[in-house]
C-alpha cells in the first residue's frame, strides 16, 4: 500500500494520516485548571494572579514626577499625569536607589539589572536570574507559555529578564509573530464547546519527552558552567513539552477571553512606531492573560541606550538626555521631558488595556501586578538615585494601591521583594550586597 | 537489512565537497558501514569515562548552512529561530560559548524542525534522501528507520550515533508510525527529535586526555572535524572530513594537514571568511541599524544591504582572489559597487543591465586623489558606528580601537554633563571637533576620548550614511590628527599609519584564533600567536596562510582545564 505524500507539518499531515480519528496517549494530568485549593477556577473561584514587568529607559525629570503627598490621596504631577486614568490602581515609589558597591556603573545597565536581578555585576555580560523567574517558579507550570517577552523597538536584545546566569531572554519584536504564536496553531479557545486533542500535538509531545530524557547522559560529562547552560536548555525544552501538553487538555471556560484584532505593524524606533508596537503588544498580552495562555510577561520599550526618536530629531532619546541643554527658564530638558511623558502614556495604555478586561467584579489588572522600572534617576548624569518606580494592580487584593511610597535612599530591590511577597514567594530575602533586602514595603502589602 | 544507498543532495558546485552527485550513494553508504562497524571498538567513541564535553551554540547561519549541506539547497529554512547572541571578547563566536536556548527559541526550533522534516520526507525527496524503502509504508520497519537515523544522525550530530541513540530515535519513529499508520511520518518524528536535540543545536566538543602531554586534554577526532569545518567553512563537516575523523587521521599531524590542505582549496573557504569578518566587524548591528532616511534619503534598505555586501565582497576578493596583504584593506582603492552605492559615494560607474533582478556589481577603483579609501571609507563601517541622525567620531573611534585593534575602552563615568557635545547651535563650537575638544577638558573623560576621537574625527568627512561632505554647520571639517606620535591630514594618511601599526595585524591573528576556538587563548597559545604574528608580518599578512597555520596548530584542538573543570 502506498502512503500519500504527507508532511509532518504541525497541522495538516498527521491529522490526515489518521483520518481524523483520535489517538489515545498517556498524558500527564495538568494542574492548569486547578487553583491552589484544587477547585476549577472557572467556577467563580478566584483567578490566579499575574505578573508583568515593564521597562522604560532614561528615567524621568527629577523633581517633576514625585507626588507631593506621601501615602494615599496623592495627585499625579504633570510629568506622570498620563497615568491618571489608573491612578487609584497605582503605587508610586520615589527615593529608591541601586547600590553599586564600588563597581563601575555600567551606564544604562546596572540600574535596571539591580532592580530585576537584585545583583549588580562588574561586567554587563554577567546577568543573573531575574525575579520574574522566581515568580514563575512560584506560579508553576500551569500555563501554555511560562513567560512572554516583547520589545517595542525592534531589538530582540532589549529585554531585562533571564532564567539563570546564561544570558538574557530574547524578546519578540513583532506583534504579528506574537499573535501567531498565541492565537495561531495550538490555541484552543477556552470558551468553545467542542474539544478534541490534536493527534499531531500528541506525537510532538512524545518526541520532546524522549529528547528530554537524554538530559542525564550529557549532564554527567559537562563542567559546572556548562551544566548550568545545559540545564537551562533542557528546562526550555521541558517548557515546550509542557506547552504541547497544555494544548492537549480541555481548557476551563474563561468568559473574559476573546481573540483580539491586530492592526498593521511598523517596527521602528520613532516614538510613534514604538507606541503603535507597544499598543499592539499591550492588547495581545492582556488578552493572553485573560485567556489563560500565560501569567507572566515582560515589556521593554527599548534597549538600555534608548533609541526612541522624535520626528525630525537627529539625536535619539539617549543622546538627547546627555546633549540637550537644560532650558534655563524651564529648568529641565524640554525634549527629554516630552519623551518621558509619552513613555508614561504608553504605560497607561497597557494598564488601561488590562483594566478594560472585566472578570467578574474585578478586572484583569486587579488580579495582576505590573512592575514598571527604569535604568536611571536622572539619565543626563547616569544617576542611580531617586529611581522612578511604579506598581499597578493589587494581585487580587494582596497589594494595596493608590499609595505614594517615599523611600529615603532605600534599595530599589525592596519593590521587587514586595511584589514577590504579594505573589506568594516564600523567601524573605532577595538581592546581594547592599541591594540585598529583607523588608518589603509593608505599607502596600495587604 | 540490506545496505542501501544514501543520497545527500548537492545543489551547487560548492556542495560538491559534500558528496559528488554521481557517486554519492556508494560513498555515503560505504562510509556509514565503516562508521557503524568501527563504533564499538573506536577509541573515539562517546561515553568514555575520561570524556568531558563543552559546547557552543550553533549560530543562525551555521544552522542554516548545516541544513543546506545535509539536505540540499532546495530545503527552505524560514527565519531565524535563535537570537543573534552576545559579543564576548570582541566576537559573537566567543559569546556562543555562554549561550543557551530560551523556551521561545526552542519552541521556534521545534516548529522549524517540523517544517524542515516535512520537506525532507516529502514524497518527491524520499528517493534521494532516504537510504532504504520500508517493507510496508503503513507499518513499522525498524531496520529501514534505523538506517535512516544512523545516516542522517551522523551528519546532524557530526559523529556516529551510538547503538542506544539509534534505538531511541528508532523507537520514536516506531511509536509515531504505530500511532499514525505511516512509516514516513514516523521518520519525520525521529528527524524532528534529532533536530531539537542539543547534539544538533549545539556544537558539542568532546575532549579526551592527551597521551603525549599528560595532564592536558584534546578534542576527540569528531570534535576536531567540527571545529575545523565551522572555522574554515562555517558549516557542518562534510563526508570526507567525517571519514578522516572516523579513521583517526585527524588526530595525527599528517592527516590533519592533509584535511586542512584539502579544505583550503575549496571555494567554501569564502563562506568561512565571510562569517568571520561579519562577526568581527559587528555586522549584528545591521539588525538594529536605524539610519534616519528623512535625513539621509539615499540610505535605503537596499543600499544598507548592498553596503554590507560591498564590504564582504571587497574583503573576500582582496584576501582570497588577490591573496593580498590584510593591511592593504585599509588603504586599498579597489572595491565593488552597485549603481545605488555609486550614487551614495558620488562616483560614476558604468551601468550594466542584468537579468533576473540581480544587483549589478562592478569592480571599481577610486582615482588616486580620491579621499575614500579602504574599509573605513565604506558605508558599512561609517553607518554601523553612527547615530541615527548624526555621525559619531566617538563611536567610530571606539569601533576602530575595539574591533580592529582589540583594545578595550572602559564605559564612560557617571555624573558627566555632555550637553556641550551636541549643542550644534553654539556659534563658538560649530563642528563636532570643537565640541569634543571642549568635552575633553573634563579630565575624567579626556583619557578615553583621546583614544577614540582623533581617528573618528578623520572620518568626519563622511556623514552617518557614508556620504562625503566637507563642511559642518558652515565650518570646514578638519580631519587632521595624530596616530602613534605621527601626524596625519586625512583618512588616507591615517590609513597609511594604521597599516604600519602592528596592533592592527596582531588583532587579526588573535581574533581569527579566538573565532575558531570560540574562547580566549591560554598563555601558551598567546605565545604561539605572538610568534605567528611576527612571522606573518615579515612575510605578508595573508589570510590563507593565517588560517592554515591556525588549523594545523595542535594547540588549536586542546581544551583548557578551565573549560572542563567540574
Amino acid at each position: 500500500m502506498q502512503s500519500k505524500n504527507r508532511k509532518f507539518t504541525r497541522r495538516s499531515l498527521l491529522r490526515g494520516a489518521i483520518k481524523g480519528s483520535a489517538v489515545l496517549m498517556s498524558l500527564p494530568v495538568l494542574e492548569s485548571f486547578l487553583n491552589e485549593n484544587g477547585t476549577a477556577f472557572a467556577d467563580g473561584v478566584e483567578l490566579p494572579p499575574c505578573f508583568g514587568s515593564w521597562f522604560f529607559g532614561l528615567g524621568l525629570t527629577p523633581g517633576r514626577w514625585e507626588p507631593e503627598v506621601i501615602g494615599s490621596g496623592y495627585e499625579l504631577p504633570e510629568h506622570i499625569a498620563a497615568l491618571n486614568s489608573v491612578r487609584d490602581k497605582l503605587n508610586v515609589y520615589s527615593g529608591l536607589q541601586v547600590f553599586l558597591d564600588g563597581k563601575v556603573n555600567q551606564n544604562h545597565i546596572s540600574g535596571a539589572q539591580g532592580q530585576m536581578t537584585g545583583i549588580v555585576t562588574r561586567s554587563a555580560a554577567d546577568y543573573d536570574e531575574s525575579f520574574d523567574a522566581i515568580i514563575d517558579k512560584q506560579f508553576g507550570a500551569n500555563v501554555r507559555f511560562r513567560t512572554l517577552e516583547v520589545a517595542c523597538d525592534g531589538n530582540a536584545s532589549s529585554g531585562w529578564t533571564a532564567r539563570g546566569k546564561n544570558g538574557k531572554t530574547p524578546c519578540q519584536i513583532s506583534p504579528l509573530e506574537l499573535y501567531r504564536r498565541i492565537y495561531g496553531e495550538g490555541f484552543i479557545d477556552p470558551n468553545q464547546a467542542e474539544f478534541t486533542p490534536d493527534p499531531e500535538v500528541m506525537v510532538r509531545h512524545s518526541v520532546l519527552s524522549a529528547v528530554t530524557e537524554q538530559r542525564q547522559k550529557l549532564m554527567n560529562s559537562v563542567s559546572v558552567d556548562d551544566r548550568s547552560r545545559l540545564d537551562e536548555y533542557f528546562t526550555s525544552l521541558r517548557d515546550v513539552e509542557q506547552k504541547l501538553a497544555f494544548e492537549l487538555e480541555r481548557p476551563a471556560p474563561l468568559p473574559a477571553c476573546s481573540i483580539p484584532n491586530l492592526n498593521d505593524e511598523e517596527i521602528g524606533t520613532m516614538v510613534a512606531q514604538v507606541q503603535n508596537t507597544h499598543r499592539q503588544f499591550a492588547t495581545l498580552l492582556s488578552h493572553a492573560l485573560a485567556c489563560g495562555q500565560t501569567r507572566i510577561f515582560h515589556v521593554t520599550l527599548g534597549n538600555a541606550f534608548s533609541t526612541l526618536r522624535l520626528p525630525g530629531e537627529p539625536s535619539a532619546y539617549h543622546a538627547l538626555t546627555h546633549e540637550e541643554p537644560i532650558d534655563p527658564e524651564l529648568g529641565f530638558q524640554p525634549k527629554c521631558k516630552v519623551i518621558g511623558e509619552q513613555c508614561m502614556g504608553f504605560l497607561a495604555e497597557l494598564l488601561e488595556a488590562m483594566d478594560s478586561i472585566q472578570e467578574g467584579d474585578g478586572t484583569l489588572l486587579d488580579r495582576s501586578v505590573v512592575f514598571a522600572f527604569t535604568d536611571h534617576g536622572e539619565a543626563r548624569l547616569h544617576s542611580m538615585k531617586n529611581l522612578p518606580v511604579f506598581t499597578a494592580g493589587s494581585a487580587g487584593g494582596r497589594l494595596k494601591t493608590g499609595i505614594h511610597v517615599a523611600a529615603e535612599g532605600d534599595a530599589a530591590t525592596r519593590v521587587g521583594l514586595t511584589v514577590q511577597k504579594a505573589l506568594g514567594v516564600v523567601s524573605n530575602r532577595w538581592g546581594t550586597d547592599s541591594n540585598e533586602v529583607t523588608t518589603p514595603f509593608s505599607e502596600v502589602l495587604a | 537489512m540490506a545496505q542501501q544507498s544514501v543520497n545527500i543532495p548537492i545543489a551547487s558546485n560548492k556542495q560538491m565537497e559534500f558528496e559528488p552527485r554521481h557517486n554519492k550513494k556508494l560513498c555515503l553508504s560505504a562510509l556509514l558501514a565503516m562508521l557503524v562497524l568501527a563504533l564499538p571498538n573506536s577509541v573515539f567513541a562517546q561515553s568514555s569515562n575520561d570524556e568531558q564535553i563543552t559546547f557552543v551554540r550553533l549560530s543562525p547561519d551555521q544552522y542554516r548552512n548545516s541544513i543546506r549541506d545535509i539536505f540540499g539547497e532546495s530545503i527552505q529554512v524560514s527565519g531565524n529561530a535563535a537570537s543573534g547572541g552576545v559579543r564576548e571578547a570582541g566576537l559573537m563566536a566567543v559569546g556562543g560559548r555562554r549561550l543557551t536556548l530560551s523556551a521561545s527559541e526552542v519552541e521556534s526550533y521545534e516548529v522549524l524542525a517540523l517544517d524542515i522534516a516535512g520537506q525532507v520526507l516529502s514524497q518527491s525527496r524520499r528517493s534521494t534522501l532516504i537510504p532504504c524503502s520500508p517493507q510496508n509504508e503503513i507499518a513499522i520497519d525498524n531496520a529501514c528507520a534505523s538506517e535512516f537515523i544512523s545516516t542522517v544522525g551522523l551528519h546532524l550530530f557530526r559523529r556516529p550515533l551510538s547503538e542506544n541513540e539509534v534505538e531511541t530515535y528508532a523507537e520514536m519513529a516506531a511509536a509515531a508510525t504505530s500511532s499514525l499508520g505511516d512509516f514516513y511520518v514516523g521518520l519525520q518524528a525521529a528527524l524532528v527529535g534529532m533536530m531539537v536535540s542539543p547534539d544538533f543545536l549545539f556544537r558539542i566538543e568532546r575532549s579526551v586526555p592527551n597521551p603525549e602531554l599528560p595532564g592536558t586534554r584534546q578534542l576527540d577526532a569528531w570534535s576536531r572535524a567540527s571545529r575545523l569545518s565551522f572555522f574554515l567553512w562555517d558549516t557542518t563537516p562534510n563526508p570526507a572530513l567525517l571519514e578522516a575523523a572516523r579513521s583517526g587521521e585527524l588526530m595525527f599531524e599528517d592527516g590533519l594537514n592533509q584535511q586542512v590542505g584539502r579544505m583550503m582549496t575549496s571555494t567554501r573557504i569564502e563562506d568561512g571568511l565571510r562569517a568571520f569578518f561579519a562577526d568581527r566587524l559587528a555586522f549584528d548591528r545591521f539588525d538594529t541599524l536605524d539610519i534616519d532616511t528623512t535625513l539621509y534619503p539615499k540610505f535605503t534598505k537596499n543600499v544598507e544591504d548592498e553596503a554590507r555586501e560591498q564590504t564582504l565582497r571587497t574583503i573576500s576578493d582582496h584576501l582570497l582572489n588577490q591573496e593580498a596583504d590584510y593591511r592593504e584593506l585599509f588603504d586599498s582603492r579597489q572595491t565593488f559597487l552597485t549603481p545605488a552605492l555609486a550614487a551614495l559615494y558620488g562616483v560614476p560607474i558604468p551601468i550594466r543591465q542584468e537579468l533576473g533582478g540581480r544587483v549589478p556589481w562592478v569592480s571599481y577603483e577610486y582615482p588616486q586623489d580620491h579621499v575614500r579609501v579602504g574599509l573605513l571609507g565604506q558605508a558599512t563601517f561609517l553607518s554601523l558606528f553612527s547615530h541615527p541622525g548624526a555621525s559619531s567620531p566617538t563611536l567610530r573611534g571606539k569601533a576602530v580601537r575595539e574591533h580592529l585593534l582589540c583594545q578595550t575602552i572602559p564605559p564612560p563615568p557617571g555624573d558627566v554633563d555632555f550637553s556641550l557635545v551636541r549643542d550644534t547651535d553654539n556659534p563658538d563650537f560649530k563642528t563636532v571637533r570643537d565640541r569634543l575638544t571642549q568635552h575633553r577638558d573634563n579630565p575624567t573623560c579626556a583619557g578615553c576620548h583621546m583614544l577614540m576621537d582623533p581617528v573618528g574625527l578623520a572620518l568626519e568627512v563622511f556623514d552617518a550614511s557614508g556620504v562625503y561632505r566637507t563642511m559642518e554647520n558652515g565650518a570646514p571639517i578638519d580631519t587632521s590628527g595624530e596616530w602613534a606620535g605621527q601626524e596625519y591630514g586625512d583618512i588616507r594618511e591615517l590609513a597609511t599609519l594604521l597599516k604600519d601599526d602592528p596592533t592592527l595585524t596582531s588583532c587579526l591573528v588573535q581574533r581569527a584564533y579566538n573565532y575558531g576556538t570560540a574562547r580566549e587563548p591560554t598563555r601558551a597559545e598567546v605565545q604561539w600567536l605572538n610568534a605567528t604574528h611576527v612571522q606573518l608580518r615579515n612575510d605578508g599578512v595573508r589570510w590563507r596562510e593565517l588560517i592554515q597555520r591556525i588549523s594545523s596548530n595542535p594547540d588549536f584542538y586542546t581544551v583548557p582545564d578551565s573549560a572542563v573543570e567540574n
